[in-house]
């Protein structure tokens, strides 16, 4: 426990600093606007992909649907941004968007979790299917035309804040207890069984963190591009997110930061290609899937603990 | 008496894997269960932990009936298993595989001298506490399932097949392994085709063939029977 504090003091001091280096590199003028709505992208999509990371590289389920959880926390913000213009607004609509996504994922994981690869793929690609649809019908949400006039509230510090948040809460869930018992589930279904995990429930909590932190995300989108419609949570997203994951290295964390970022710049260069650049992209993707297809990291991670480890270790070698 | 199977029968479909099985286990005793592939030896195993439910019969535990409680009260209730093939957690570190063992123990205290018991069991699991399990050799994980059951501080500890694919110098280990467990106090089922090494360490055993009980006596009754020699141990 106190170990753990000392962790995520550390984590949270780089955290700060990046900030600060972050601010400083805008200030005197190497990161211009046009750098900071990437980095703003970059940040969403790393909200994003880091939930389903959880839910696939660390709990082993295959989800197609995290768009639709994202368009939940879209347009839950959204419509209370919209009577309430300020971050006060921002926060309870993030929590909102978070709540009801985890509500609805608790509902459709339950019986969906149940199956297995190929099945739930195509289950959870029909619930998002299913959340289009109804936010294409309902009144509230505008219909096909969705939401337009949304305040921006997403500015890069909120972002960025957040980006914090929800990697330190899934980072810290999957080193507890409650994490192992999720990778037990994702390495042997039956042995963790027999250790006594519930290993459903183990999955749908996975499953539930996972679409709260697309709520994040999809909030956050929606707060910063502005207006929003059904057709930007096709399968498409949620396919673009699987790519981030799947690029950096299912069950990395390190992997999808750095994913989202290689991404998210190399969209930014490709922007001046334009018919071109979807070309380009694939193409890139093609030859990394080709040559690192295990992802960029594979399932190497960044931790503070092996730093402190070998710094300790180094430390006593000295000594001696 | 810490454990009573009364003429269990188990389905799988239209197929009756176990037909009518009845033994016992007494407090601190080592049981073995011999009999050949198909026999139902596996089947009965899950059956008793929980993750298969009977078709018919009564499995009790400490007094109380268990055969419709689900694996997890059955696991806290102290029986833990070390199951056919090992299953190890590949992607975990060996640690992390100990702690899953011990996932249901409410007293936290006593774990780290346990996991400390463990190593001294296992040293080799110590060395390599933290690389992924998947990169120990087979003997290695043999012991890791092991160790894994025994975190779990389990009253009785079910075994199927501890000795598959081991070189006899491991073999002879594990063996011994299960021996000193029994020492601690721990009731130990076995499950074995390695019929010799289970029966000279056994203090009763029980012959299976295709799901019924043919012979029951002491562990070395069973070695000295004519039927079973020819039967199970080459004689
Ligand atoms: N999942 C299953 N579906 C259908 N039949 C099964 C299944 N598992 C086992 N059986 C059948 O049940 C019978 C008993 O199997 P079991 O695994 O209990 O045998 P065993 O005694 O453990 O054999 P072995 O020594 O080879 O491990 C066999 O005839 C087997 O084919
Ligand atoms: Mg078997």
């Amino acid at each position: 426990m106190k170990k753990n504090l000392k962790y995520n003091l550390t984590w949270l001091a780089i955290m700060v600093v990046g900030y600060v280096v972050i601010n400083l590199l805008e200030f005197v003028g190497v990161i211009d606007q046009f750098g900071e709505n990437t980095m703003v992208l970059i940040g969403i999509n790393i909200i994003l992909a880091t939930g389903l990371n959880l839910i696939i590289g660390f709990s082993g389920q295959f989800s197609l649907g995290h768009a639709g959880f994202m368009a939940i926390g879209a347009y839950v913000c959204a419509l209370i941004t919209s009577s309430i213009s300020t971050p006060m607004g921002m926060a309870i609509g993030m929590i909102a968007g978070a709540a009801v996504s985890a509500l609805v994922a608790l509902i459709v994981g339950i019986p969906t979790l149940r199956l297995d690869g190929d099945y739930l793929a195509i289950a959870t690609m029909g619930v998002a299917e299913i959340i289009r649809i109804i936010l294409n019908n309902l009144k509230i949400t505008n219909g096909p035309a969705g939401l337009y006039n949304i305040p921006l509230l997403a500015t890069w510090p909120v972002v960025y804040l957040m980006v914090c948040v929800t990697t330190l809460i899934i980072v810290n869930f999957i080193h507890s207890r409650d994490g192992r018992a999720v990778m037990s589930v994702r390495e042997n279904e039956i042995a963790s069984e027999s250790m006594g995990v519930n290993t459903t429930k183990w999955k749908v909590l996975a499953f539930v963190i996972g679409a709260a932190t697309a709520a994040i995300g999809g909030a956050l989108h929606a707060n910063y591009i502005q207006t929003i419609a059904p057709t930007d949570f096709g399968i498409m997203e949620s396919i673009n997110i699987l790519i981030i994951v799947v690029l950096g290295g299912i069950g990395s964390i390190t992997g999808t930061f750095v994913a989202a970022a290689v991404l998210g710049l190399l969209d930014m260069i490709l922007q001046n290609f334009g018919t071109l650049r979807m070309v380009l992209y694939s193409l890139a993707l093609i030859l990394l899937m080709v040559f690192k297809p295990s992802g960029l990291l594979g399932t190497w991670e960044f931790s503070v603990r092996n730093l402190f480890n070998r710094f300790t270790k180094s430390k006593q070698k000295g000594d001696a | 008496m810490l454990l009573e199977v009364e003429d269990l029968s188990v389905n799988y479909g239209v197929i009756q894997a176990v037909k009518g099985v009845s033994f016992k286990v007494n407090e601190g005793e080592i049981v073995s269960l011999i009999g050949a592939n198909g026999a139902g030896k596996t089947t009965i195993l899950k059956t008793i932990s929980g993750l298969m439910k009977p078709s018919g019969g009564k499995i009790v535990y400490e007094g109380h009936e268990i055969q419709k409680q689900k694996s997890q009260k059955i696991v806290a209730g102290g029986i833990s298993q070390v199951p056919e093939g090992r299953r190890i957690f590949a992607g975990l570190t060996v640690l992390e595989n100990l702690q899953m063992g011990a996932f249901l123990r409410k007293d936290r205290d006593g774990l780290k001298k346990d996991y400390q018991e463990v190593f001294e069991r296992f040293p080799v699991l110590r060395e390599r506490k933290n690389q992924d399990a998947a990169t120990l050799s087979g003997g290695e994980q043999q012991m890791l399932a092991m160790g894994r059951a025994l975190t779990a501080k389990p009253k009785l500890l079910l075994m199927d097949e501890p000795s598959m694919g081991l070189a006899p110098i491991f073999i002879n280990e594990i063996f011994d392994i299960i021996q000193a467990i029994k020492q601690q106090g721990t009731t130990v089922l076995l499950i074995e085709q390695n019929a010799s090494k289970a029966l000279a360490i056994a203090d009763r055993g029980y012959v299976l063939a295709t799901g019924n009980i043919l012979m029951t006596g002491t562990g070395q009754e069973l070695l000295a029977n004519e039927d079973v020699q020819k039967a199970y141990l080459g004689g």
